[in-house]
């Protein structure tokens, strides 16, 4: 692979989004992706979630989450194709696809996280 | 592509076996790294579906009732159980690897690795517990 300067910063990118997805995501998957909808808990309030979403400290979380999270998945897909289908000659799209959608994924949270009343 | 550079010019070609694409399915080990490496699709699914909750609640309380309803939906809510499998995984695969990544010594001896991913677990634990409260109301 060619010298690439910018490839450290991808691998801490990754680190990062790994730490804060193992941390975060789980539960967040559990409430609002299983619990909630199973009525296994009753859902949380509208007023109560905008409240919490108004918090500044609430959206620089969810948007420092969704950025690392983005660049997470980027970096390892990228990877997973690379060894698990070893599809070497499309490595320009993929990395194209991986990052430009992390990066359009990142415009949007912050496009949204700003939109909030 | 430019032209190779002259000094692999006699350089002996490497011989390499060839490794068949699924190679992956070939050991439970291999299996369970492919499928580690495959939980970022769930990681980027869960950002959508989390900025997707963020738009609803901000465009009001029907919206936000709208969102609920599409969760609750039998293939949304199955593609959120995978994703919750798959984010496991992935949490419980990095935080054992913490060890490998961070050595601490404590006057001038290496802290157990147990340890460090204890405190990993720990601090996901506390994680979990601060959104569960903040979520549900505190």
């Amino acid at each position: 692979m060619a010298k690439r300067p910018i490839e450290p910063f991808l691998w801490l990118l990754f680190t990062a989004g790994g730490v804060l997805a193992a941390l975060f995501i789980p539960v967040l998957v559990f409430l609002f992706g299983v619990a909630f909808p199973l009525g296994w808990i009753s859902a949380a309030g509208h007023d109560h979630l905008l409240a919490v979403l108004r918090n500044p400290v609430t959206r620089a979380v969810v948007f420092v989450l969704c950025l690392l999270a983005l660049f997470h998945w980027a970096h390892r897909f990228r990877y997973t194709l690379y060894d698990g289908l070893q599809i070497k000659h499309l490595n320009g799209l993929i990395n194209l696809v991986c990052y430009g959608g992390a990066i359009v994924g990142t415009v949007a949270a912050a496009y949204v996280l700003w939109q909030v009343p | 592509m430019s032209a190779p550079p002259a000094y692999t010019q006699y350089h002996p070609r490497w011989y390499r076996t060839p490794v068949r694409t699924l190679w992956w399915l070939r050991r439970r080990s291999y299996l369970l790294f492919i499928l580690r490496e495959l939980s970022s699709v769930f990681v980027a699914w869960f950002v959508v579906f989390l900025l997707l909750l963020v738009h609803a609640v901000s465009r009001g309380n029907n919206e936000y009732q709208r969102f609920l309803h599409w969760a609750s939906n039998p293939w949304v809510l199955l593609v959120n159980v995978v994703a919750l499998a798959f984010v496991a995984l992935h949490a419980v695969t990095w935080f054992d690897l913490t060890p490998k990544a961070i050595v601490v010594r404590l006057r001038g001896k290496r802290v157990p690795s147990a340890w460090i991913a204890g405190s990993s677990y720990l601090a996901w634990a506390a994680v979990s517990a601060l959104v569960t409260w903040l979520v549900l109301g505190g």
